[in-house]
């Protein structure tokens, strides 16, 4: 299993997802620099969660047009995984790898807190495959621009083609901000058309010990890993 | 030449910074405000005068970088000195 780990200005979760894959893997992923327009073979690419280049004009608007990303979309073209985390999402989504946008919250409130994910998607995928739909994962988010938009017509599209992976759960039945960012249909994760590429906003990588509060990032990451090798 | 991007949120898109600038507003008393929609200016300065050229040129980096066309409408504006 070889992984890389992708690198911008201003990326800040990339040694946590580093240490999340190298546990799950016991293989030290590669660092992929921002500039980088040939980088090796991989099984896996994932762009972390940060706030690359200041979030300048858009939240990965930027790094979305940094070189690296060519290499990304060849890598997904011959089949390759990708998974993007928080302002990795935001990026997939700016390059137009993912479909639609994240807006502002809701609520014009950073929020950094552990939300309850319900697993969505039944589509063949390497992430969700080990996981049964309804299942309830405990991942945390912290994110200012995480609220999911799309045209009503693409909603209903990604929900036909089983692309919506997961959704903030109402785990308790009354809590009134299970959605931390008011994300359209409590959206927190889509897959690309292939099922190869996941955007998620929630940090998987920062629910991997005990002492994080909770192993459900873990074994969402480990799940990815085994299904990848197969 | 200098040209001026207005980049501005498409209807139905929220923008929660336009509410709490409204609430702002009303709370100061200016209670017949009853929408707020914010959206940003991008100066651009060109080495050339060429209108037609010059223009084409913006509408393209418009596309490409500094709009998202999914939320966002833009207008293009030669600015005159």
């Amino acid at each position: 299993m070889r992984s890389g780990v992708v690198i911008f200005p201003g990326s800040n979760c990339d040694r946590d997802m580093i240490v999340a894959l190298r546990q799950i893997t016991g293989k030290t992923p590669i660092k992929l620099w921002h500039k980088e327009n040939d980088i090796p073979n991989l099984d896996l690419i994932v762009i972390p969660g940060g706030f690359t280049f200041g979030d300048y004009l858009r939240c990965g608007a930027l790094a979305a047009r940094s070189p690296v990303i060519s290499s990304i979309k060849n890598h997904i073209s011959r089949g390759g995984t990708v998974l993007g985390v928080c302002n990795g999402f935001q990026i997939l989504i700016e390059a137009k790898i993912l479909p639609g946008s994240l807006i502002r919250n809701k609520k014009l409130l950073f929020t950094c807190r552990e939300t309850t994910l319900e697993v969505q998607s039944c589509m063949k995928n390497p992430f969700l495959s080990g996981l049964k739909i309804g299942e309830r994962l405990k991942i945390p988010v912290a994110h200012n621009d995480g609220n999911y938009f799309a045209p009503l017509d693409l909603i209903k599209k990604l929900k036909e083609e089983g692309r919506i992976a997961f959704k903030y759960s109402n785990s308790t039945n009354n809590e009134k901000n299970y959605n931390p960012n008011g994300s359209t249909e409590d959206i927190a994760g889509i897959l690309s058309n292939n099922g190869r590429v996941l955007g998620m906003m929630p940090h998987p990588e920062r629910a991997i010990n005990y002492l994080h509060g909770g192993t459900d990032g873990l074994k969402l990451l480990t799940n990815c890993v085994e299904k990848i090798i197969g | 030449m200098k040209i001026v991007v207005n980049i501005s949120l498409k209807e139905g898109v929220l923008d929660p910074e336009g509410q709490a600038i409204k609430a702002s507003l009303n709370n100061l008393g200016f209670r017949n405000c009853s929408d707020v929609r914010t959206g940003k200016q991008i100066v651009l300065n060109f080495n050339q005068n060429n209108e037609t050229e010059t223009l084409s040129q913006a509408k393209k980096m418009c596309e490409k970088l500094l709009v998202n066309t999914v939320i966002e409408n833009y207008e293009i504006n030669i600015l005159k000195d």
